[in-house]
């Protein structure tokens, strides 16, 4: 078990270079072996993962640029377990439920590097490899979606990658900064996080480091006012693009958030809660009217996957081990089930080639299975109890209660909000009399589609009943992350603060 | 009675002279060999160049006698020898991509081979001197040669090109003399140690003057490093000559530049001098912005990597602008993988050079690229990465040059620069994925005058080899080299 991490990271990288060589007729079932493989490497870590060690597991360190503190530096803890293992199921899903002809080797070569530049985000704990494997990873997907996209293809990738790319420059500049502060501290050179993690900053200068890192992080979220990239690139990227995107790639700004934000800056982060939880409440009310005034069905659930977000930001910036759980659990929720969307929306597209509203009307006639999948994964997008999208949901709002109750009973609406644009999404596209005749032809899912949508929708009910498995372990690593914060504190206020939002359950 | 002049050999510091002569000689040999036969092929001279650069290289590196030599003309300290090496390396890469597949007018002369020898030899004076006389008299015969390669090339554009550079370069030369002239009457010497000694003991008496003398030295360093705004020339140059010869001018002319740069600006930088600070930080600043943005609106890959040197070249100013011993590390850092990023670019355009002409008068149109992957798409993959390393992103190679740079800005309390050198770089990206766009995004265009991979052989290919192992796996010796360059650079004192 030395090396699982390395293996997991470079596996993917392997397989994508030797994949040059397969035949281009047989590299679906290559790739698809691949993700499995990966898949099942992810499973074995998860197994041999000690639930109850809150700390870091299965670290491995090697210097890379000794002068300067860099090294390979990797491990994991709860917050990050769930992630990697929901990266390498969604990419192994995503890959089975390919439809896409075009080009597929190249395709598939391209997730596969893609694969390998999530799973390096997410074990890094050396922030310049985490700034590499963060910056990788918009390579691939401009290529995903340029390549293989709709119309504005090359306008929407380029957008992708300028605005996330400035973004995480100035994190970069705050990284650097950072290390700078620590040698003046320590005399030595380290960007590994977890010395990071002993530096007591003063006030002024965690709050300019947060705002550092706020614009890497938030551009990647997105967080309102930085969201605009974002229905571009779902609107125009292949399925396979949309769902990795939506299900990982967003991911990886929220746990920037707790990763980096959260432990390194607690009282810059007290101070932002509850502007944080403004710009949250603005993207869950805002982009959930935006997403009720689309035609198209990827746009509705692009403009949804941002509201998801805010949710997330939300329950993130509760401070708490409720909200920070929570949110950990909808990252892992929301992953799944828009991802699932944006297949399911894949499906009709790949018979059709539109994904406008209006043209469709009555599928649930005609696809009978398809209705049934898209409206689970639809209740769990809203957040219906007993599917995996309530849990999530839940325990972020009612952190944030203990901040904010007012704030979080007008984040409550977005449950309202979401069910409104998805169900009236669901009305126009399946119910009423068949208008279009191309319509009345139209196959149910099989085969491929059915294979990918069928664990998706095992998982999301299975852990909407029972989520203790997930939610066990990422507890214990967040109620590490609440005392280290709440122990780094140095404002008086601030230990209060975190103190006074961590007594849900206990105060009786 | 006139006192018989008696000097001691040993006192003259042979060693330090050697490397030059190694290329002078060299270069007299290519001649002489011409003398005899002239049938000779363009191979036996690219090999005899790079054998007197590998003899030169050697002698660089093992040399181990004083930093002073030949009557203090010679001043052979850590970044002097680090330049050496930038610069030799860099010509034995160029001199390879001689060796293209198509013939070209100036390769038939081995009088081209020798003017690349005495160029070389004049950049290594340039470094190799603290005297303003001599870095002078290298400056000139450098540019000399270089105008003359660039001629060469022997198109209507590369005379026009070589005329400009010439014009300019001339005016740049008077600028130096004068603000030399203006040192030696304010200090009485015109070695530069002695003048920091004298104007710091003054305390910087006569500022206007000063001023005056340093306005004149930014417009001639300027001028060879284009800077902006003294840039004008740069693009119009590296179009008309040939892309080999542009990547080699966007690296080798400049470093030598630097190296006389920071040996001249160090006199002001390390008494933290408030205006001559003031003067760098907007050189810098707008160096680093205005081509950028010129480079956006390029629709001619050549032009867009002219303008995006600028721009790099900007970003390395900004180490001497700082001044700490880590940003002259960056510096070096910078420039050495800079060197083999930009090198590779250029000869990636140098293997799709044809002979047609092409569209609007343009060697390199983006369209000529366009859907290059479907054709090519290692050459595409590669170009790709060039870029992708230019724009600085992980983990090629420049990033870390990069990072390490604004780092170094970082460390110094240069924040505001740090976050303009970011966002630069931000905006840098934008052009180079246009040229990623067309290649990888964007369908073939059907058009015979368009030839990609025209020009392309073994030799190219492993130039480009080379310059891809290094942009790739940068990653694993970025250590090493930062300690070499660290050692450099600490044991003389910048």
């Amino acid at each position: 078990m030395e090396h699982i991490l390395s293996i997991l990271i470079f596996f993917p990288a392997v397989a994508a270079l030797m994949a040059f060589i397969v035949d281009k007729d047989s590299i679906r079932v290559y790739g698809i072996t691949v993700a499995a493989i990966e898949f099942v490497l992810s499973a074995y870590m998860w197994y041999m993962f000690d639930g109850n060690n809150a700390g870091m597991q299965f670290t491995e360190f090697m210097p890379i640029i000794a002068q300067y503190g860099i090294s390979y530096n990797v491990g994991i803890d709860g917050i990050s377990l769930f992630l990697i293992i929901m990266t390498t199921f969604m990419t192994m899903i995503s890959l089975i439920g390919l439809t896409e002809k075009r080009d597929l080797k190249n395709l598939i070569i391209t997730v596969l590097f893609l694969e390998m530049t999530m799973v390096g985000v997410f074990v890094a704990l050396d922030a310049m490899i985490f700034y590499v494997f963060w910056e990788l990873s918009l390579v691939p997907m401009l290529y995903i979606v340029g390549a293989w996209g709709g119309n504005l293809r090359i306008y929407a990738s380029i957008k992708f990658f300028l605005y996330t790319f400035l973004g995480s420059l100035v994190m970069l500049v705050g990284m650097l900064y950072l290390a700078y502060v620590y040698s003046q501290t320590t005399g030595a050179w380290s960007f590994n996080l977890m010395d990071w993690n002993m530096l007591i900053l003063p006030f002024d200068m965690q709050m300019w480091l947060f705002i550092a890192f706020f614009a890497g992080f938030a551009i990647k979220v997105p967080m309102v006012p930085f969201h605009t990239w974002l229905p571009y690139a779902h609107g125009q990227a292949p399925t396979i693009g949309s769902v990795i995107l939506a299900a990982v790639l967003l991911k990886m700004g929220t746990y920037g958030f707790i990763r980096f934000s959260l432990p390194l800056f607690p009282d810059a982060s007290v101070a932002m809660m509850i502007p944080m939880g403004v710009l949250a409440l603005i993207a869950i009310i805002y982009t959930a009217m935006v997403a009720y005034a689309q035609e198209d069905m990827k746009q509705v659930i692009a403009y949804s996957s941002v509201s998801h977000m805010g949710v997330i930001i939300l329950g993130i910036f509760a401070l708490n081990v409720e909200g920070i759980g929570g949110s950990l659990f909808l990252m892992i929720s929301h992953g799944i089930v828009s991802g699932a969307l944006f297949m399911l929306v894949g499906v009709i597209y790949d018979r059709r080639h539109t994904k406008m509203m209006s043209e469709f009307g009555g599928l649930a006639a005609v696809m009978p299975m398809y209705a049934v999948v898209f409206g689970i994964m639809l209740m769990a997008s809203v957040g219906l109890p007993l599917t995996i999208g309530f849990v999530g949901e839940f325990l972020s709002l009612l952190g944030f209660f203990a901040v904010s109750p007012i704030l979080t009973v007008a984040a409550g609406m977005t449950i309202i909000l979401g069910a409104v644009y998805m169900l009236v999404l669901y009305k126009k596209t399946f119910f009423g009399p068949i208008t279009n005749p191309i319509n009345k032809k139209l196959e149910d899912i099989k085969g491929r589609e059915v294979a990918a949508l069928v664990p998706l929708v095992m998982l999301v009910v299975y852990l909407g009943v029972y989520p203790k498995p997930i939610l066990d372990p990422v507890n214990n690593s967040v109620k590490q992350l609440v005392q280290v914060m709440h122990i780094k504190a140095i404002t008086p206020e601030a230990k209060e603060k975190i103190a006074s939002v961590n007594t849900i359950g206990e105060a009786k | 009675m006139i006192e018989p002049i008696s000097i001691d050999l040993a006192s003259l510091n042979i060693p330090s002279l050697a490397p030059m002569l190694v290329a002078i000689v060299g270069a007299l040999i290519i001649l002489c060999i011409d003398l005899f036969s002239k049938k000779l092929d363009k191979s036996l001279y690219v090999m005899l160049t790079i054998l007197f650069l590998m003899i030169d290289l050697g002698l660089v590196v093992g040399y181990t006698g004083g930093t002073r030599g030949f009557f203090d003309m010679m001043y052979v300290d850590g970044i002097s020898i680090l330049s050496q090496i930038i610069i030799l390396v860099a010509s034995a890469l160029f001199i390879l991509l001689a060796l293209s597949q198509k013939r070209f007018h100036e390769y038939r002369y081995p009088e081209y081979f020798a003017l690349f020898m005495f160029m070389i030899a004049g950049f290594q004076f340039m470094v190799s001197s603290d005297s303003l006389i001599l870095i002078f008299v290298g400056l000139e015969t450098s540019s000399m040669a270089l105008y003359t390669l660039i001629a060469m090339h022997n198109r209507a554009r590369s005379t026009e090109a070589a005329i400009k550079y010439f014009t300019m370069g001339a005016l740049a030369a008077a600028f130096f003399a004068f603000g030399s002239m203006i040192f030696y009457a304010l200090t009485g010497s015109v070695e530069l140690s002695i003048i920091s000694e004298v104007l710091v003991a003054s305390n910087f008496d006569n500022y206007p003057i000063i001023l005056i003398g340093v306005v004149f030295m930014i417009g001639a360093l300027g001028f060879k490093l284009s800077l902006v705004p003294f840039h004008i020339w740069a693009p119009d140059v590296y179009d008309g000559s040939s892309s080999a010869l542009a990547g080699f001018m966007s690296i080798v002319p400049k470093i030598a530049g630097f190296i006389v740069a920071l040996r001249f600006f160090e006199i002001f930088i390390a008494v933290e001098n408030a205006w001559v600070q003031a003067i760098l930080y907007i050189i810098v600043v707008i160096t680093m912005t205005i081509p950028n943005m010129i480079a956006l609106v390029q629709t001619d890959v050549k032009r867009m990597l002219a303008y995006s040197s600028i721009s790099h070249a900007g970003f390395a100013m900004g180490a001497i602008l700082i001044g700490t011993t880590q940003a002259t590390s960056a510096l070096f850092l910078y420039w050495i993988l800079f060197l083999f990023t930009n090198l590779g670019s250029f000869a990636m355009l140098w293997v799709h050079r044809s002979k047609k002409d092409v569209l609007n008068d343009s060697d390199h149109p983006f369209e000529k690229f366009s859907g290059l992957v479907k054709s090519s798409p290692i050459a595409a993959a590669i170009m790709g990465m060039f870029m992708l390393s230019l724009a600085g992103v992980p983990p090629f190679s420049l990033f870390w040059g990069k990072m390490y740079l604004i780092g170094s800005a970082v460390n110094a309390g240069y924040l505001i620069l740090a976050l303009i050198m970011a966002v630069n770089s931000a905006i840098a990206v934008y052009y180079y994925l246009k040229l990623i766009v067309y290649m990888f995004l964007k369908d073939p265009v059907d058009d015979d005058r368009m030839v990609v991979m025209g020009n392309v052989n073994t030799t190219l290919k492993t130039v480009i080899g080379i310059s891809v192992m290094i942009t790739v796996a940068s990653i694993i010796f970025i250590d090493p080299l930062l300690e070499m360059i660290n050692y450099y650079v600490q044991i003389s004192g910048y």
